[in-house]
Parts: structure tokens; C-alpha cells; sequence
């Protein structure tokens, strides 16, 4: 059961990014593949009664802080200089 | 009631949540009520946690994702006004094939994990492997050495961010403007 809910909520994340333009979006979509892959982790955690994927699901929170903090500042910065953040306009690294 | 127990209840009435508040986040124009039904699963993802016997997790996954991020998040959106439906749309046969391609990554993934190990939601019980006593005996003993790493990670990543979001120098400003 929670292994299907997982995937589910991973391949909603997947279409989110496929479907999707705005990259402030995208990033919140990949969030939500994130958290399938903790519940999934919590889940199997449950199911061997061992804490390590709980643990691994830290670490995984952690990454992920990381790389939102990242993201949204190398966003921001791409905003304030294109005033524009679609993903069809972000296509050329240099200026 | 039909055969189900509480627990049953509770989580196809979380799942289904999860899974709407999900799809709501891909489907809504505004990113901010995108923001919002973001915030929705993951309070009901953090419900599943404590249907898991992981309560320390829960409260952490709210405190994290639901307080910190998400609210980084809102404020990035306020910060660049995008708080109203300027998006422009993908065309429609993008959108379809977008679609397609996860219908059939479910298929393949649902097909691949037919007949394996799975958690029966009637199984639980007591359980204690979610207390802060033995995730902090297992984390400080076992994983200690990636714990620090983790710290380093997010002081790279904290010194990373500031140097990306504060004004950049003359030149290349002045470059931008040519």
C-alpha cells in the first residue's frame, strides 16, 4: 500500500516537472518526489523494524534544505537579472 | 465499519489527500496556492509518519518542510510578484505527453513491484524504533561520520547561498546592462 502511494505521489512530481514552466514550480515538484522516496524509506524502516531508514530519511531532509536554499538564491539572481524565470527563457547559460 | 479497521481508514483517507493536495500542486495556475496545497501534503505525508509509529519524524518533517521551506518558498514567490496567473501555458501536446509519460512510468513501476515485499497496513502495533532515544542512539553510533559531513553539506550550502543572492559586483552588472 504505501509502496503504491509512493509512486504515485513520485510520478506527480514527475509529470509537475515535465508539464510545468515556471521553475519556482518545478523545484516544489521535485520536493514532492523527495518526501515519496522518505515515506517510502519510513515505510520499509517500519517494515524491518530498523531505524536506519529514518536516519537516512534525515539525511535526505538535510539535502534537501541544501539544495533549496541553493536553488532559490541562484533563482533569485537569475531573476533579478532576465526578470523572467520560465524554463524556455533560461535556455542559454551565458547572457 | 466494512470490515475495515480504524488504521484502514485513516490511511486511504490520508492517502487519498495526499495524493489530491498532490495533484493540486501541478494542476493550480497560482504558485502561491501551489505553495499552499504543497504545504497540505506534506502535513498529510507527516500524518502517514505517525500512522508509521515515526513521531519524532513527523514533528521534524512539519518543522522542516512545512515551517522552514515551504515559507522560503512563499517568500521567493512575493519577492518576484509572481503571486498572480502570468504564467505562460505549455501547449496542450506537451501537456498530453507529459501524461503519457507518467501513466506509463506507473505502469512500468506498478508492474515491476507486483508480488514483492509489501507492508500490510493490519500489521501494526508497537513499535519503538521511531522514539528519539533509539534514532539518536542509531544516528550517533552508526552514522555518526556522515552526520558530520551532513554539517559541513549545510554550511557549504548556507555559504553558497549568500554568496549567490547578495548584489553582484560592478562588472558584470554593468555588463547586464550594455
Amino acid at each position: 500500500m504505501y509502496m503504491m502511494l509512493s509512486v504515485i505521489l513520485f510520478i506527480i512530481g514527475a509529470v509537475g516537472v515535465m508539464a510545468r514552466r515556471n521553475t519556482i514550480i518545478l523545484f516544489m515538484c521535485i520536493e514532492l518526489m523527495l518526501n515519496a522516496v522518505n515515506l517510502l524509506l519510513v515505510a520499509f524502516s517500519r517494515l524491518h523494524e530498523d531505524s536506519s531508514g529514518q536516519v537516512f530519511v534525515f539525511f535526505i531532509m538535510a539535502v534537501a534544505a541544501a539544495e533549496v536554499a541553493v536553488g532559490l538564491a541562484i533563482l533569485s539572481m537569475i531573476y533579478r537579472n532576465v526578470k523572467n524565470i520560465d524554463t524556455d527563457h533560461l535556455g542559454n547559460l551565458k547572457n | 465499519m466494512l470490515g475495515y479497521t480504524i488504521t484502514q481508514w485513516l490511511f486511504g483517507i490520508l492517502a487519498f489527500m495526499a495524493i489530491m493536495f498532490g495533484l493540486m500542486v501541478v494542476f493550480s495556475r497560482n504558485p502561491v496556492n501551489s505553495v499552499l496545497y504543497l504545504v497540505l501534503t506534506f502535513f498529510c505525508i507527516a500524518g502517514h509518519y505517525l500512522l508509521l509509529n515515526a513521531q519524532f519524524l513527523a514533528v521534524v518533517h512539519i518543522a522542516v518542510y512545512a515551517g522552514a521551506i515551504m515559507v522560503l518558498f512563499l517568500f521567493v514567490i512575493m519577492l518576484m510578484n509572481l503571486n498572480q496567473d502570468s504564467e505562460p501555458q505549455r501547449t496542450m501536446i506537451s501537456k498530453v505527453i507529459a501524461g503519457v509519460i507518467g501513466g506509463l512510468l506507473l505502469l512500468v513501476v506498478v508492474g515491476a513491484l507486483r508480488g514483492s515485499e509489501q507492508l500490510a497496513i493490519t500489521r501494526y502495533g508497537h513499535s519503538e524504533i521511531g522514539l528519539v532515544r533509539n534514532l539518536g542512539r542509531v544516528l550517533f553510533d552508526e552514522y555518526l561520520f556522515p552526520f558530520e559531513i551532513v554539517s559541513v553539506l549545510l554550511l557549504a550550502a548556507l555559504v553558497g547561498a549568500i554568496m549567490i543572492g547578495k548584489k553582484e559586483d560592478r562588472p558584470l552588472a554593468e555588463s547586464n546592462q550594455e
